[in-house]
C-alpha cells in the first residue's frame, strides 16, 4: 500500500500568555498524535514560548523591552487573574496538584511528536530578539509567506 | 460463542496522566507491536474514553474493547495499519 500523504495543521501563536500557550501545546500534540503534520509559528507575544531565559535588546527600548517581556516559558503569565505573578504560582501549583504536565514538558512533548517550531523573523527583528536567544529545538526564523505556503497545505489552521 | 481472550502484545499504565498524554502516550508506542497486535492501556482520566477511540479513528487503528474497572479505564487498542 502506498504511504498515505499525511493530514497537516498549521498554528499561528501569537499569545504569551500561559493559559493560551497550554491551548497551542495541547492541540499540537493531538494533532501530531493523530498522525497529522504540525507547524507551529510563533510571533509577537508568543515568541516568550521559544525563547531562552537571556536578556535581549540591542537599543535602549530593545532592552526596556526585554525586562518587561522578559523571561522564558515558565514566565509566561496566565491571560486572566495575572496578579503580578500570582496567578502564575497559583495556576503552576493546582495543575502540579492534579499531575498536568508544565508548559515545558508539553513542549518537549510537542518537539518529541515531531511538531515543527518556527521563530518569526520579524517580530524578533522588532522586538530584538536574536536567534541566539531561541531555543536550540526551534527551527530557522521563517516570514508569513512560509507561513501561508503551509498553511494552504494544511487542512486545519488555527490562530491562537 | 464463549468469549473470545484478548493477546494482549503490550500492557501501558496511563494512570495518573492527563488529555492529552494517555492519547499520547498509545500513539507513541503503537509502531512498537506488530500489525494486529494490541495494546492494552490501563488509564484514569475520563476523558480518554472519548479521546483514545477518536484517535483511533483518525489513525485507522481499533479499540476492540473497553473495560471499567473501579476508576481504571481499560482500553484494548489494535494495531490495524
Amino acid at each position: 500500500m502506498a504511504e498515505e500523504k499525511k493530514k497537516k495543521l498549521s498554528m499561528i501563536v501569537f499569545s504569551g500568555d500561559m493559559d493560551k500557550l497550554f491551548a497551542a501545546f495541547i492541540v499540537a500534540s493531538g494533532a501530531a498524535a493523530a498522525n497529522m503534520d504540525v507547524t507551529m509559528f510563533f510571533t509577537f507575544w508568543g515568541l516568550k514560548a521559544l525563547k531562552k531565559n537571556v536578556n535581549t535588546g540591542k537599543g535602549l527600548l530593545g532592552r526596556m523591552m526585554g525586562l518587561i517581556n522578559g523571561g522564558d516559558i515558565t514566565k509566561a503569565n496566565p491571560s486572566k487573574y495575572g496578579f503580578g505573578g500570582m496567578g502564575r504560582w497559583m495556576f503552576k501549583k493546582m495543575m502540579k496538584d492534579k499531575n498536568v504536565s508544565s508548559l515545558e514538558e508539553m513542549r518537549q512533548l510537542c518537539i518529541d511528536l515531531g511538531v515543527k517550531m518556527y521563530g518569526c523573523q520579524m517580530s524578533m527583528d522588532v522586538m530584538e530578539i536574536p536567534k541566539e536567544a531561541m531555543i536550540d529545538t526551534a527551527e530557522e526564523p521563517v516570514g508569513v509567506g512560509f507561513f501561508i505556503e503551509q498553511s494552504q497545505q494544511s487542512e486545519t489552521t488555527l490562530f491562537i | 460463542m464463549a468469549e473470545e481472550e484478548i493477546k494482549v502484545d503490550m500492557e501501558l499504565d496511563l494512570k495518573g496522566l492527563l488529555c492529552p498524554l494517555p492519547m499520547v502516550r498509545v500513539s507513541q508506542n503503537i509502531s512498537k507491536v506488530p500489525v494486529g497486535g494490541v495494546i492494552k492501556a490501563t488509564a484514569t482520566d475520563p476523558g480518554a474514553l472519548a479521546d483514545i477511540p477518536s484517535w483511533a479513528r483518525t489513525t485507522g487503528n481499533e479499540v476492540v474493547k473497553t473495560e471499567r474497572d473501579g476508576k481504571n479505564l481499560i482500553f484494548f487498542v489494535k494495531r490495524i495499519k
